[in-house]
Formats: C-alpha cells, sequence, structure tokens
C-alpha cells in the first residue's frame, strides 16, 4: 500500500475515533472545529484552481452556495425520514452541481486570463447568489431553513481527508503534473502537447465540486442559509487563505484555514478576559481592524505566505 | 420584596451573590449596525437598572454581548459560545430576522429560551417553544399602515418595496391584502434593494401613476434618499412606512423631505407615562440621544427577562422557559405586553408622523 | 417616452460617478498591471473627507451651499484622497512590486479591508447626513419644450455630468500632451523600455495613483451631493460596480473606463426601472461576461498578444 494511502486510512480512523468524542467536547468549540474542516474543504479546493492551475478565481462562495442550496433542498423534500444516506446523497448531488456550475464557468476561462478571468468569476459568484434571491423554493432573500443537523465531526474531516487525498495524489501524479504545467507556463504546456484546455476545466469542475460539498455540510450544520451569506466577501475570505498559506501548497494552505478560521472566534475571547489591560481589550473587539492589518504586514513580510512551500507527501527535497 | 421573599433559593443565591449570566447577540459593526447598537443600548440600560435596584433573586445580572458583524453564519456561531462556553441562562437579540432565524435552532435545541426584541418575520418564533419576541409581527403591521391609509382618505396608493428585506416584503403583502379588501387601489408596485442609493428610476415611473401617497416600508438608510429624490422629482405627496424608519440617521439626512409623512412604531418617546419618561430621562443621561424604538424593545426585552427571572424564583432554564411563556401584561415602555400561546406579543403599535425634525405622536392603534 | 427618456438621464448621471471611479483602477491597471481593490473605499475616504470638511470650507466661502464652497470641498476632498492612495502605493504595494501580481492583490484587499473596518470605527458604522453644500433642486425646464419639459433634471445632475466631463477632459490633456502623461504612456507600453529610456517608474505610479484617487474622490463628493447619505461601506458596491465598469470598457483603456461607466450607469437604471432590482446585479454581470466572451478584451481594448 502506498504511503498516501496509508494515510488516507489512518486519517478516516482518526475521523472516527475522533467522532466518538465530538460529543463530550463544548459544543462552542466543535462549532470552530467544524467551520475549520469546512473552511480547509473550500481553501484546498480553490488552491487546486488558483495556487496548482494559476486560474485565478474570485467566486468560490458561488460554487459553495450551489451545494448548500441544492443539498439542502434535498434534505428538505425528502422530509423528516431523511437519514445519513440521505444526507450523503444530498451532500453528493449538492457537489456535482456545483461541477455543473465549475464546467459553466470553466469553459469562459478558454477565452480568458488573468484579471478578466477574475471579474468572470466574480461575476457568475454574483450571479449565482442573484439567482438564488429570486427563486422562491429556495426562499429567496428570507434564506432556507429546516434542515436537521446531519453535519458531525466525522462527515466533515472524512470529507477533508478524502478531499486533501484526492486533490493531493491528483496533483502529485504524472497527470496531474499538467496543472502545474498551465500555472507555470502556458504557452510552453501547450507546445508540449498539454492538453490546457482540458486542465483548465478540469480544475474548475473539481474544484467547485469539493467547494459544493463544504457547502452541504455547512448548511447541514448551520440549518439556515441565507444568499448574503456567500457573497464575494466570502470568496475573498476563501482566496486569503489561499494566499496567506502559499500558493500551491495544499499543508501551508490547510493550515491558513486553520489559523484564520480560529483567530476571529480567538480575538473575541480575548476581549472577554476582565484581567487583560483596557487597550488590548479595546483592540481585541476590534478584530477586523486587526485581521485587515495582519493580512499587509504578513503580505509585506512573508510575500510567499505563511508556510511557504510546505506540503503533503512530498519530502523535503 | 415580598416577592423576593417567598423565592427561597433567592435568599441563598444572595449571600453567594454570584451573578446571573444572560447572553446577548448584537450587530454592533456592519450593514444594521444603527438598529444593533441602539437595542444593545436599551439592553444595557435595562441591566445597568435591574442591578441598580438589588439584581434579581438577590444576584446581579451580567451581559455578555457578542457582535456579529450583521455577517450570517456568525449568530449561531456566537450563541453556541454562550450557551456552551459562557453558560448562559437565556439570550437576547437579534434585531434582524435573518440573523435571529439563525440563532434560534441553536437555543432551541440547547432548550436555552431566546427572547429577541424586534424580529418581526412570523417564522421566528416558529422554530420553537424556546423562542420569544416582544414586538409585534409583520401582519399586524401591515394591517395598521392600510387601515390607517384608509382613515386619511388615501385611494390609490403606490408601494416602493425592499426586495432584499423579508420585512418590507411582508410588511407590503398584508399593506395589499388588507388595503384592496376595503376598496382602495394599488396604482403602481415598484422594488429596490437595501444598499441603494439611487430611486430615481423607481420614483420616476411612481410619479407617472399619480397616486395619493406611496407606500414605502424600507428602512432608515433608504427612506431619506426615497423621500429626498422624490421631492426633488417633484412628488410632493405624503410616504408611510413601518418601524423600519427609525433609526438616527432618518431625519439627518432627509431634513425637511418627509415632513408630513407617517409610520408606524413601537413606541413614542413623547408618549407622557411616566415609565416612558423616566426611560427617556435616564437613556439620555446615560448615552447622550433620544432613545429609538429599537432601544425601547431591547430594555423591555431585559426587563421581561428579569421579571421572568423573578417569576420563576430560578435561573434554571426550562423553569424560566415558562415564566417567560406566562407573560402578561407586562408594563413595558413599548406598552401593554402579553405574550401569547405562540410566543408573540400581543401589543399595540403607534403612529408617528414627521413635523420640524421631529417624530410625533398621532394615535394609538390596539391589536 | 418620456418616463424611458428619464430613466436614460437617471442612468446617466449615476453612470458618470462609475466612470470617474473607473478611470482610477484603469489607470493603475495600465501602469501596474494590477487591479487595486481599496480603490472603491478611497471614494468613501472622499465622501468623508467632504463631510468633515465642508463645514469649515462653507464659511471660508461665506457660509451657506454655495458653487464657491462647493469647488472648495471637492477640491480638499480630492487633495486628500490624491494624498491617501500616493501613501498606501508607498507604504504597502510599493515593497510588493516585484511579487507576484497575486501577492499584491490580496495585500490591496487588507488595505480595503482596513479602511472598511477602520471607517467603521473612526466614523461610526452608521449612515452619516452630508451637508448641503449646493441647492440641489429640479430644473425648470421651458414649456416650449413640449413633452420634455416633463423631464426632470437636476441641479446636482447637472453638476455631476459637467464636473465628469471637466475632469475627464482634464485628464485626457494631462494623459496626452505633458511629459508624465507621457512617461505613463511609455510605462504602459513597456515598463523595462520605459525604464531604460530614463523614466522615473516610481515617481509616475505616485502620481498615477493620485491622480486617480483624487478622482475617487471627486466621485464621493459628486455622490453625496445627490445622495446625502453617506456610510464607512458605501465604497463595496460602488468600487464594484467601477471595476466591472472598467472591464467592460478594456482594463487600461482611459476612454474605454468612461464608456464602461454611463454603459453601466444607464444598464442599471433601466434594469430596475423596468425589471426588477433584484435582477440589476445578475444582468450586469452577465452583460459584462456576454461582452467578455465576444471581446476578451473589453469593448475599447486592443486584445493582447501573448508573447513566447
Amino acid at each position: 500500500m502506498s504511503r498516501p494511502r496509508t494515510l488516507l486510512l489512518a486519517a478516516l480512523a482518526l475521523c472516527a475515533a475522533g467522532s466518538v468524542f465530538s460529543g463530550s467536547i463544548n459544543p462552542y468549540y466543535h462549532d470552530i472545529l467544524i467551520m475549520i474542516g469546512i473552511n480547509i474543504l473550500l481553501a484546498a479546493s480553490l488552491n487546486l484552481i488558483i495556487g496548482h492551475t494559476g486560474q485565478f478565481s474570485l467566486g468560490h462562495a458561488g460554487f459553495m452556495a450551489v451545494g448548500a442550496y441544492s443539498s439542502a433542498w434535498i434534505t428538505i423534500a425528502w422530509g423528516a425520514s431523511a437519514g445519513w444516506l440521505a444526507y450523503l446523497s444530498a451532500l453528493f448531488a449538492g457537489g456535482v452541481a456545483a461541477a455543473a456550475a465549475g464546467l459553466a464557468v470553466g469553459v469562459p476561462s478558454l477565452r480568458l486570463r488573468g484579471d478578466y478571468l477574475a471579474i468572470v468569476t466574480l461575476g457568475f459568484g454574483e450571479i449565482i447568489k442573484g439567482v438564488i434571491q429570486n427563486a422562491e423554493p429556495l426562499g429567496a432573500q428570507r434564506g432556507l431553513g429546516g434542515m436537521a443537523q446531519h453535519t458531525n465531526f466525522f462527515w466533515t474531516f472524512a470529507c477533508v481527508a478524502l478531499a486533501i487525498y484526492g486533490i493531493t495524489t491528483l496533483v502529485h501524479s504524472t497527470y496531474g503534473s499538467g496543472f502545474l504545467a498551465v500555472r507555470d507556463d502556458e504557452i510552453a504546456a501547450e507546445a508540449m502537447g498539454i492538453n490546457t484546455t482540458k486542465y483548465k476545466v478540469l480544475a474548475f469542475v473539481i474544484g467547485a465540486f469539493v467547494a459544493g460539498i463544504a457547502g452541504g455540510l455547512y448548511a447541514h450544520f448551520k440549518q439556515f442559509i441565507h444568499p448574503e451569506g456567500f457573497s464575494f466577501l466570502r470568496s475573498v475570505d476563501i482566496v486569503v487563505m489561499v494566499i496567506l498559506g502559499g500558493m500551491g501548497s495544499t499543508a501551508g494552505v490547510c493550515l491558513a484555514a486553520v489559523v484564520l478560521t480560529v483567530l476571529p472566534e480567538f480575538l473575541r475571547s480575548v476581549s472577554d478576559y476582565p484581567w487583560l489591560p483596557a487597550p488590548v481589550r479595546e483592540l481585541a473587539e476590534n478584530r477586523m481592524i486587526l485581521y485587515s492589518i495582519l493580512i499587509v504586514v504578513l503580505m509585506l513580510t512573508r510575500p510567499q505566505g505563511l508556510f511557504g512551500k510546505l506540503d503533503f507527501g512530498r519530502k523535503k527535497p | 420584596m415580598l416577592v423576593s421573599a417567598v423565592c427561597l433559593p433567592g435568599i441563598f443565591a444572595a449571600i453567594s451573590a454570584e451573578p446571573i449570566l444572560v447572553g446577548e447577540v448584537a450587530s454592533l459593526t456592519g450593514a444594521s449596525a444603527s438598529f444593533g447598537q441602539s437595542s444593545h443600548e436599551g439592553t444595557e440600560l435595562a441591566v445597568a437598572e435591574i442591578n441598580a435596584a438589588g439584581g434579581v433573586l438577590g444576584r446581579p445580572i451580567l451581559l455578555i454581548t457578542e457582535d456579529d458583524q450583521s455577517q450570517a453564519g456568525q449568530p449561531a456561531t456566537i450563541v453556541r459560545k454562550l450557551i456552551s462556553q459562557d453558560k448562559v441562562v437565556a439570550v437576547l437579540g437579534e434585531v434582524a430576522s435573518s440573523k435571529s432565524l439563525e440563532a434560534a435552532p441553536i437555543c432551541q435545541q440547547n432548550k436555552i429560551p431566546m427572547i429577541t426584541p424586534a424580529s418581526t418575520n412570523p417564522k421566528v418564533t416558529e422554530v420553537g417553544d424556546h423562542i420569544f419576541r416582544i414586538c409585534f409581527i409583520d401582519p399586524f403591521q401591515g394591517t395598521v399602515c392600510s387601515k390607517f391609509a384608509r382613515e386619511m382618505g388615501w385611494k390609490k396608493v403606490a408601494v416602493l418595496t425592499d426586495v432584499k428585506q423579508d420585512y418590507s416584503v411582508g410588511l407590503t403583502e398584508c399593506f395589499m391584502r388588507d388595503f384592496t379588501a376595503n376598496g382602495g387601489e394599488i396604482v403602481k408596485e415598484q422594488k429596490f434593494s437595501s444598499g441603494d442609493k439611487d430611486f430615481k428610476p423607481q420614483l420616476t415611473s411612481i410619479k407617472a401613476a399619480r397616486p395619493d401617497a406611496v407606500f414605502v416600508p424600507g428602512y432608515y438608510a433608504e427612506v431619506p434618499l426615497i423621500a429626498k429624490q422624490a421631492r426633488l422629482l417633484g412628488i410632493k405627496i405624503p410616504f408611510l412606512g413601518g418601524d423600519g424608519w427609525v433609526g438616527d440617521s432618518l431625519l439627518k439626512v432627509a431634513g425637511s423631505a418627509l415632513d408630513g409623512s407617517f409610520f408606524s412604531a413601537h413606541f413614542s418617546s413623547e408618549d407622557q407615562s411616566p415609565k416612558v419618561r423616566n426611560f427617556v430621562e435616564t437613556f439620555r443621561a446615560k448615552y447622550g440621544g433620544m432613545p429609538d424604538d429599537m432601544a425601547a424593545l431591547g430594555y423591555d426585552s431585559a426587563m421581561i427577562l428579569a421579571a421572568a427571572i423573578r417569576a420563576a424564583c430560578t435561573t434554571d432554564p426550562a423553569a424560566l422557559r415558562d415564566a417567560i411563556a406566562a407573560t402578561k401584561d407586562h408594563d413595558g415602555v413599548t406598552g401593554r405586553i402579553s405574550l401569547d400561546e405562540r410566543r408573540n406579543a400581543s401589543k399595540p403599535a403607534v403612529i408617528l408622523t414627521i413635523r420640524d425634525g421631529g417624530f410625533h405622536f398621532v394615535k394609538k392603534v390596539e391589536p | 417616452m418620456i418616463e424611458f427618456l428619464q430613466q436614460l438621464v437617471n442612468g446617466l448621471s449615476q453612470g458618470a460617478i462609475y466612470a470617474l471611479i473607473a478611470l482610477g483602477y484603469t489607470m493603475v491597471f495600465g501602469v501596474l498591471r494590477f487591479i487595486n481593490f481599496a480603490h472603491g473605499d478611497i471614494y468613501m475616504i472622499g465622501a468623508f473627507a467632504g463631510f468633515y470638511s465642508a463645514p469649515k470650507l462653507l464659511a471660508l466661502a461665506g457660509g451657506g451651499p454655495s458653487f464657491a464652497g462647493a469647488a472648495l470641498v471637492l477640491v480638499a476632498a480630492m487633495a486628500l484622497c490624491a494624498a491617501a492612495g500616493v501613501l498606501i502605493e508607498r507604504v504597502c504595494y510599493r515593497p510588493l512590486r516585484a511579487q507576484p501580481r497575486l501577492t499584491v492583490l490580496i495585500a490591496a484587499i487588507g488595505v480595503s479591508l482596513l479602511l472598511e473596518n477602520g471607517g467603521q470605527f473612526a466614523f461610526g458604522a452608521d449612515p452619516q447626513a452630508f451637508p448641503e453644500i449646493i441647492a440641489d433642486s429640479a430644473i425648470d425646464l421651458p414649456a416650449s419644450w413640449g413633452e420634455f419639459s416633463l423631464l426632470t433634471i437636476t441641479v446636482g445632475q447637472v453638476i455631476v455630468l459637467g464636473s465628469t466631463a471637466v475632469l475627464l477632459l482634464a485628464l485626457r490633456a494631462v494623459v496626452l500632451h505633458t511629459r508624465t502623461g507621457m512617461a505613463m504612456r511609455a510605462l504602459s507600453l513597456n515598463p523595462l523600455a520605459a525604464s531604460l529610456m530614463g523614466v522615473n517608474t516610481d515617481a509616475v505610479v505616485s502620481f498615477t495613483f493620485a491622480v486617480g484617487s483624487a478622482m475617487a474622490g471627486a466621485a464621493g463628493i459628486l455622490t453625496a451631493i445627490q445622495q446625502p447619505s453617506i456610510d464607512p461601506l458605501m465604497g463595496i458596491n460602488a468600487g464594484l460596480k467601477a471595476f466591472v465598469a472598467a472591464v467592460l470598457g478594456g482594463i487600461g483603456n482611459i476612454p474605454g473606463a468612461a464608456l464602461g461607466g454611463v454603459l453601466i450607469g444607464i444598464l442599471e437604471a433601466l434594469v430596475v426601472g423596468y425589471i426588477s432590482p433584484t435582477y440589476r446585479d445578475p444582468i450586469v454581470f452577465a452583460v459584462l461576461i456576454v461582452v467578455l466572451l465576444v471581446r476578451p478584451s473589453g469593448l475599447l481594448g486592443k486584445p493582447e498578444r501573448e508573447k513566447v
């Protein structure tokens, strides 16, 4: 058995073991843990598009929305009898729906690059949000609620393990080196006989699929979704995770997702400690200011990302 | 004194005087910060008054407030934190219905009572038997506005709805149903989205329909701009709206453009009852400005919770839930509040008019 | 018919605002090839600069709303925004110039978030009433115009369109007929060759940021004259639409930015007036995508050849 596969099985076993204890941990920490898992999925999938394939995308929250809404719609339609099987098929269907949206975005990417692609992906994200806002069956502006809380520690981190395993093995395979070739030099890649079109569309489709799964997990965790939760600012959050983690470094991006999920909550608790000096608490209360300063400072001091070239499944050269 | 003497646990608690923890989730920053800050100030004032009077059951109330930045996804996390980390006995908030709808399932699952001061969407309290509201709901307010419009003798009304806000859509539906059922005519339906700044396109087509009045159930951020631009376009008829109009910036931005317009609200600071006078005075002393509806509702939500804790003689959430559900004829600053079996408040609305840069009381509409 | 014309007028005055903001995006992109995400927030800073300076400047111009007072406020806001733009470039973007463009983009996103959140902290999250710096009223059109006299054109709209036209012409003159303008064009054509020919890259970039930010500051004031309610998050939507306008017109192309802004403004007014505001953003973006699929470099942009 190859090393990555052993790691995957170990990770899945860890998820199962962890889920035994997840009931006894503080629900607030449990909430943060699940959000970490969801953000890792989003960041790792966007990393495939931006980091590995070099296609700048600003519409990732749109894919997440497609996954969230389609899976929620399915389990709601299923009714009260919806068990874990219904939930898993809804998750998968959400992923497929998002992948279809990814295909729709990937095709224009054949003609556009760089900043034009960025604005088109941003546009697609806004169009998806706009369609939901006008769709009565999806709750339109009211938001959609009534899903049962199916998402738990096990399903979230099993998805994380599978997605990271899938993305890492794909990118490191002979076949997958085409992604990196497209990123590094599209023209040279094409001259070498690599079908750049296929790779670009594939990156969008796979990335969107994983983001759709993340959306489904989110919908069945928060139990209420609203179009505003999938705005362009949410996409920016995910992009920041990818860049801070170091583009193309899956492990770095996952770490960044962890840090950026925990940090705001940590700052929230800092402001609760009365023994801290008042200026520190005041600063922590304005944690969004701190967060934005952090982004700028990190870019200035570590432009290669927080965790540089850290990666899964690769020994140091 | 007599009441607390009956409560035995209260006497024991008075010895330890450990604070009663109450959570509050509010939008202190972001798009709906104005409402969130107002209701927070009202809540804070109520808690300060309760504690100055010796607290409840001999224990002070400690309010733990978390800001959700007006962002979707935050309220659920915050409520989990308040319940599991801080171990609050009840949750106050949110103002916006879409945020309350996110927080409510968590409170319901954890069997912690939640009182929203101002979420008027009927769906909020339908989440479960631990979710309460102390404001009236959208259908009632829509009907109140329609009734008032008919009393004013308006036959043809145009509506301008904020389609991004369920509140606005709900109010419009109820208004139109009641108004047309009673012989009125809706001559134009136009829409906008909150965050818009330019309303001339919609107003242009409203003007062409020549209505007697325009019903704008929007929020304080857009309504004054709508009024200003309407006056520029030569629309001189009055506007009519709901409690979303109430906000610090409404009059500052509108100038005189809203003079002669009407809206329904929860509370009038011109009310001469000693209770309201006292509230207005202490609020002004503490925060400077005049309290608005959201501040009054925030105040009442904390007061109703405190009364329920007193009545239950305990902070046990199950007993507390029953005590809140039994709230009857609570004498609040927003009127006499009773909670019905669906955990909604039955209480009067007031109609206010705008004149000389201030809100003035016109009439009270009983449910 | 008259309603349609009125929608065109409304759309045009909104489009002029988008055009002014879009200029900043397009100029910065022209010389540095990167999207200055914080540009929309400079527009917000412009509005708040006017908000705080207006009472003093109006008093200086003789109290009360007046043309002179409004002009002073406009110039003050433009100057402050120019300084802010230069400062942001100097501190946050210049050290990253050798880095991949994505790095700078994230830094720009950070600056944008900082301005929005810092703005909420410093100015308060509530909308503020912008002081009346010039009396906005409807202009009486002569009755001899027949049906057209029913059109409503406001003083504010005329000022917005007039100022935008003046600023655009001034910018055109600078870019085409001054040495700095020539250096800007050289830099956008070929940065390496330009610097070899003695163009002082840093100075030109600073100048570009100054001019672009001043335009955004002007847009902030002009918006506030018509819509006197300003808040720290007002730059998000306006910035996004202006960005779309810049890309639609062909990013890097100055007339394209102006054209894109006007087209987006009119499109929005028509969608809102005749369909529904909920479809405004989806339709704007759908039109943009269709245009880009047909003309990948925007309406006026020159197709770029990828060099091997």
